[in-house]
């Protein structure tokens, strides 16, 4: 039995001759909620895609709970597509089913536990009506209602947040927090990473089709250092030797990275030299700031790859 | 298999009951209906119209004359029909005939279209020269009972009654009538098709634009998608066609009283005949819904549908064009061709039940026709999952001379 509930390496995929995916290697541990990061375009899709088998890699394999073919273990997955999609006919409970059935629930199960899903998420309401008469939160809660309903051991998220208002975000996250803590594994994609940094434990980022991170959140953020902010009453003196080469003046205030020697001797070079401190923070950097960080990173790597190939 | 199987159950239950539960389906199954009433109403006003325009002729004759020929039509018209002959108006002859003739044919009251003269001595026929050739023979066959009633007078034999004896296998009858139920039963089914087997496209369509097809792709195998969706429009064509059938057969029970002796029955029977004609029906759309299934999944807008609509519905027409070889001749090499590919097979052999009493060619034709099926289906499913889950991204052959273009 793997630890892992996904496991893909090197995995390539072309589009009209271009490589939308190049050469990706992925580990998601079992039980845990992993995000794969990425810029849009960043071919997050096509790795889901080809994860669950709905498309062919063109390079490379990949174990989805340890099926090597990915369909075999549809009945323990749940999946929701970024183009959501229902049969507008349909009533909502019925779809909630019908995707159950699709993986395996009877249907009558099905509407038994989409009743009860709908109740427990405020759609109770809606059980009978159509898909076309719901707003597009409702919906979009309907699929994902009909992504857990058979209880998958795996659910794979493509873009879940986007479209939902706050409230539904919040509800969003709740639902992963406790399919998470009934031991089921998460992996989704987005490319707004407040959602990541408050869900995952490990993530993936995503760019040009690459992995330039794989590792914890926390990992991620250690990638920068620390910023200070300071604010003196002295536009200038001995005290601006002190400071490092790259600080930057912005808004009244000093913006440079932590030194490596910590802040105590910055200080007292600062209080000898005569700044007059008024205000000193240092901020530890988020995941968005490291997430654009090594996303211009690996863009200006290749550009500079391919300048280089190009003369 | 068990999963494909299962998947595909699946898929065809929900597509079956969302399409005979909708509204559309009773336009669907009355669909028929509006040629039928088209037909009878036009048929109804044309037959009318017809009459109307036939008109009558105007028999210059004395009394005499006049009972004669008036007796030998209504005799004439009691063993031919009313309408085998033309109506007759017998007016006494006036002073200044040519005057009286150009009267009667002037007056839109009498609605003449010819004018009688001379009696039963010498007659004379006034009309248009269009109209000469045919009222010639009928008045001459009026005029020689006529004639030949004077002559014999009370000597006329009575009406000569002809004992009816029904019988059953005349080689003539036989096979003018067979080949008449393999052309409406080959034509029947090939209708079915083209009005069926488009709506898969229509399906396919409407399960892209709703991007239902990914759920469903990350859900079951290509394979099971492909199925249930041919099975659900089999089922439900299969409906409609029960359903039609029955109006049918109770429109028959109705107008026919119980008479189908009128009908020639088919070389293998009627019960066997609409048993193959299912079966035949069911191949025949499996093997066009998976070609159209697995073509119409590189279109993604209904304009593409219609742009493949054409070229589909003309190799539709000229595989019909195939199968029409084998009536009258199902063992030539035109039949037998048309029986061996497999998209003519299942039209060409429903002609050959019409007109050969034997059932093991059906029962090779039919393996036959599995084994394409089998075959056609694998192809057309990779086709499928090759251009349905590109997810607007343009891999198909269509997309492909679109971009050229």
């Amino acid at each position: 039995m793997t630890d892992f509930a996904i496991e893909a390496r090197g995995l390539v995929k072309y589009f009209d001759g271009a490589r939308a995916v190049d050469g990706i290697d992925l580990a998601v541990p079992a039980g845990t909620i992993y995000g794969v990061l990425g810029p849009n375009g960043a071919g997050k899709t096509t790795t889901l895609r080809m994860l669950l088998g709905i498309i062919d890699p063109d390079e490379g394999d990949r174990h989805l709970l340890g099926e090597t073919v990915p369909i075999r273990a549809a009945p323990k997955v749940g999946y929701l597509p970024e183009e959501r999609g229902l049969y507008p006919a349909m009533a909502a409970a019925d779809a909630i089913a019908f995707m159950g059935a699709l993986r395996g629930l009877p249907l009558k199960e099905g509407r038994h536990r989409a009743a009860l899903l709908m109740e427990e998420y405020g759609l109770g309401h809606a059980v009978k009506r159509p898909i076309r008469t719901l707003s597009k939160g409702m919906a979009q809660t309907v699929q994902l209602l009909g992504t857990i309903v058979h209880k998958p051991r795996l659910i794979v998220l493509d873009e879940p947040f986007s479209g939902l208002d706050a409230i539904n975000q919040a509800r969003l996250e709740g639902l992963i927090r406790a399919q998470a803590a009934d031991g089921v594994t998460i992996l989704f994609s987005t490319h707004v990473i407040a959602h990541a940094e408050r869900l995952c434990e490990r993530i993936a980022i995503i760019a040009r089709g690459k992995i330039r991170f794989e590792g914890g959140v926390e990992e991620a953020r250690a990638r920068l250092a620390p910023q200070v902010r300071l604010g003196t009453r002295a536009a200038d003196g001995p005290w601006r030797a002190a400071l490092p080469a790259d600080a930057r003046h912005d808004g009244g205030l000093w913006r440079f990275e932590l030194p490596e020697s910590g802040i105590e001797p910055l200080l007292e070079a600062l209080i000898r030299g005569g700044a007059g401190i008024e205000t000193l923070s240092i901020e530890r950097p988020g995941l968005h700031d490291a997430f654009v960080a090594i996303v211009g990173a690996a863009t200006t790597q290749d550009m500079d790859k391919e300048e280089e190939e190009r003369a | 298999m068990r999963q494909i199987f299962r998947a595909a159950w699946v898929i065809a239950r929900r597509d079956y009951v969302a399409t005979v539960w909708s509204k559309t389906f009773l336009l669907f199954l009355l669909g028929p209906l509006f040629p039928i009433a088209f037909g009878l109403f036009f048929g109804s006003i044309g037959e009318r119209a017809a009459e109307a325009g036939r008109g009558s002729v105007a028999v210059i004759a004395d009394m005499r004359d006049g009972r004669a020929i008036a007796d030998a039509h209504l005799r004439l018209s009691g063993r031919l029909g009313r309408r085998a002959l033309p109506e007759l108006n017998i007016v006494a002859p006036e002073q200044d005939e040519a005057a009286q003739i150009r009267r009667l044919l002037a007056d839109p009251k009498a609605n003449s279209i010819a004018v009688l003269t001379g009696g039963l001595v010498r007659p004379a026929l006034h009309a248009a020269e269009g109209r000469l050739d045919t009222l010639d023979g009928e008045l001459a066959l009026i005029l020689d009972r006529a004639r030949e009633a004077r002559v014999m007078g009370a000597a006329v034999p009575s009406p000569v009654e002809i004992l009816r004896r029904p019988i059953e296998g005349a080689a003539g009858d036989d096979k003018g009538g067979r080949e008449l139920i393999a052309r409406a039963g080959q034509t029947l089914l090939v209708l079915l098709i083209m009005i069926l087997a488009g709506m898969l496209l229509s399906n396919l369509i409407e399960e892209k634009s709703n991007k239902v097809i990914e759920v469903l792709a990350a859900a079951v195998p290509i394979d099971a998608i492909f199925l249930g969706k041919l099975a659900a429009m089999l089922a439900m064509s299969l409906t409609g066609i029960f359903v039609w059938g029955g109006a049918a057969a109770i429109a028959a029970a109705l107008f026919l009283a119980g008479d189908p002796g009128s009908i020639p029955a088919p070389a293998v029977g009627w019960s066997a005949f609409a048993a193959l004609g299912l079966l035949y029906f069911a191949a025949a759309y499996l093997l066009v819904g998976a070609l159209f299934l697995g073509i119409g999944g590189q279109a993604s807008t209904v304009r593409e549908v219609q742009t493949l609509s054409m070229p589909l519905t003309m190799g539709q027409l000229a595989i019909f064009a195939l199968a029409s070889t084998a009536i009258g001749a199902p063992d030539g090499p035109a039949g037998l061709a048309a029986s061996a590919f497999p998209w003519s097979s299942p039209f060409a052999m429903i002609a050959r039940a019409a007109e050969r009493p034997e059932l093991w060619p059906h029962l090779l034709a039919i393996g036959w026709q599995l084994l394409w099926l089998a075959l056609i289906i694998r192809i057309a499913s990779r086709l499928f999952r090759l251009s349905v889950l590109s997810s607007g991204r343009r891999h198909g052959w269509l997309a492909k001379l679109r971009a050229r273009a």
